[in-house]
């Protein structure tokens, strides 16, 4: 009998994730010990997982590297989506210690959760195989599913937290079915053999229905419409650092495991389904943003502008060829920064008893918080697309790619629906500025650690729109290895 | 010998029905496992195309879905009777406290 052979095993592609996974059993360690240890210790080991993993990062980049028989890709382009994801659980965690301090049990268990969630993100975004991408997504899945209800006491958090799991748990068996599939009709789940094996038979009814069911998980895990119905509900319910993590990094990772499937794998099929993209692009602007005007609560109201957001960024999935993605990839950059931001206000705003969620909460900001009302505006004004601001600058990206691309229908209404945009955003800057705080308005109560991540929140927005070439030009040489 | 054929058009069978589950029945618990049904389909799928590729990665896709599938009835039940504690009702007609 012949030994086992075992498999090169490299751990050089793996740090970056390792250490978040790292860190957190260490903090699920920390919440055993005997004698409790602060909350704010055990954020702080979960902060610095995340700053490790985003160095080691940093420090692979330039270096791609390939791990368990290409199952992991770690490319640039791989490594600039963990850039954007490690960077948006950071932020999430510097508001959390503030936020779960008002209103949260007193448990490290939830910022384990925030960097398992993570860790499936990292993943998700470096799946070179259909498998491992299943596994990735459920990762993060699952960990935001608790997430979302970490408030059990509270019915909304709860009802949220059931919405999102039974919804995502039946688009997780779409996209499984799709990848089973796609299996079927290539023999193999790794992306680039699958590219390979359907070179020539784009038109194989097994291979199209799974890219089909492949198209629906992902519609749901990007809230793109018509999958988009869980999301104002989530984002409502669930603990508003943890929406801020939604929002950000799982849609970031989707976007990037999208993007990742479709370019290499399944690149054939590609005017199949940039026919079907166009249209859920259009569509999926248009709803977001004019459902987005009804909206008085603002949590809610930013979870239709995501879905928004969501459409301009498949606008540039679209266009393809490198400047699409690359377009898409800075993008998410400075929508991770802007988000995260936004939220950010509203976890440092309350009320009596209650976070400050209402737009009417917001009236008088600017008198009675001149800083934080100043921050919540540029980030708004960001999410609008004003000059000089990194909203702009990702938006003109991603219109010139699909205008170069020939999708110049697309463009248009992107740029309407921009415009369409600017009427719910400024109205919340109005209430700021312009007026009387109707009884007792939001109370702001900004540590440390959270006024320290609105900054760095804001110096990136500012950054990314005055300099955006250099960004850009790195988001475009990260998308040139998977278009070899 | 059954050709694999039949296997692949029986787990599309049980997706459906899993799928039709999902959209028809208002109970949670239901609703969950016409989910597991779903994903069983998948398995069914994998298996019988493994067969067909000659290559092993279908059957391991297998016990990859099985664990993961194992998490999230873990998840999926805790979150079930978090809500059924509050509500002491089940149907997923009451969640409505968030609407449009």
């Amino acid at each position: 009998m012949t030994p086992l052979a075992m498999p090169p095993v490299a751990i050089g592609p793996l740090a970056p994730v390792l250490i978040v996974l790292g860190a957190a059993g260490l903090v699920l360690l920390l919440d055993l010990l005997p004698r409790p240890v602060g909350r704010e210790l055990i954020a702080t080991v979960a902060l610095a997982g995340l700053v490790g993993a985003l160095l080691a990062t940093l420090a692979r980049w330039g270096k791609p590297g390939r791990a368990f028989q290409d199952m992991l890709v770690l490319d640039d382009f791989a490594l600039f989506a963990n850039v954007v994801i490690c960077y948006a659980a950071a932020l999430v965690v510097m508001l959390s210690i503030d936020y779960l301090g008002r209103n949260g049990p007193e448990t490290g268990e939830y910022y384990a959760l925030v960097l398992f969630s993570t860790g499936g993100m990292m993943l998700l975004a470096a799946a070179g195989d259909l498998i491992v991408l299943f596994l990735a997504l459920e990762l993060m899945s699952l960990s935001l599913y608790v997430l979302a209800g970490l408030f059990k006491r509270e019915l909304a958090a709860s009802e949220a937290s059931m919405k999102y799991f039974i919804l995502g748990a039946f688009a997780t068996s779409f996209l499984l079915y799709g990848i089973a599939l796609i299996y079927g009709a290539t023999g193999t789940t790794n992306l680039d053999r699958i590219a390979a094996a359907a070179a020539g038979r784009a038109h194989d009814p097994l291979l199209v229905i799974g890219l089909g069911l492949l198209l629906v998980g992902f519609g749901f895990k990007i809230s793109s419409v018509p999958f988009h119905m869980w999301a104002p509900d989530v984002y409502q319910g669930a603990p508003t650092s943890v929406t801020a993590l939604i929002a950000t990094g799982s849609k970031a990772a989707a976007l990037a495991a999208l993007i990742r499937v479709l370019v290499t794998a399944l690149r054939g099929s590609q005017p199949d389904w940039a026919v079907l993209l166009w249209v859920v692009a259009a569509i999926t602007m248009t709803v977001g943003n004019v459902v987005a005007i009804a909206q008085s609560n603002l949590k809610r109201l930013l979870a239709y502008s995501s879905i928004a957001h969501v459409g301009y960024m498949l606008i540039g999935v679209v266009a393809g060829g490198s400047a699409g993605p690359g377009a898409v990839l800075f993008y998410l950059l400075t929508y991770a920064f802007t988000t995260a931001g936004a939220f950010g206000v509203l976890t440092l705003c309350e009320r009596a008893q209650a976070e400050a969620v209402e737009v009417g909460d917001y009236a008088g900001l600017a008198r009675r918080h001149p800083v934080l009302a100043a921050a919540l505006g540029l980030f708004l004004l960001s999410l609008v697309g004003i000059p000089p601001l990194a909203g702009f600058v990702g938006k003109f990206y991603l219109f010139a790619a699909a205008v170069r691309a020939g999708y110049l229908w697309l463009a248009v209404i992107g740029v309407v629906n921009s415009a369409l945009a600017a009427y719910y955003y400024l109205r919340v800057v109005v209430f700021m500025y312009m007026r009387e705080p109707e009884g007792a308005g939001a109370r702001l109560v900004p540590s440390f650690a959270g006024g320290l991540a609105l900054a760095i929140a804001l110096i990136g927005i500012v950054l990314l729109g005055v300099i955006p070439a250099p960004f850009a030009d790195l988001a475009q040489a990260a998308v040139a290895p998977l278009l070899r | 010998m059954v050709a694999e054929s039949w296997y692949v058009a029986l787990s599309a069978v049980l997706f459906s029905i899993g799928v039709v589950g999902v959209v028809v029945r208002r109970n949670p618990l239901v609703m969950f496992m016409s989910i597991e049904l779903m994903l069983n389909a998948a398995n069914l799928a994998f298996v019988a195309f493994g067969r067909r590729a000659g290559n092993a990665d279908g059957q391991i896709a297998v016990f990859f879905v099985m664990a993961v599938a194992a998490a999230e009835v873990a998840v999926g039940l805790a979150i079930i009777v978090t809500v059924f504690r509050l509500r002491r009702r089940l149907s997923v007609d009451d969640l409505s406290l968030m609407r449009w």
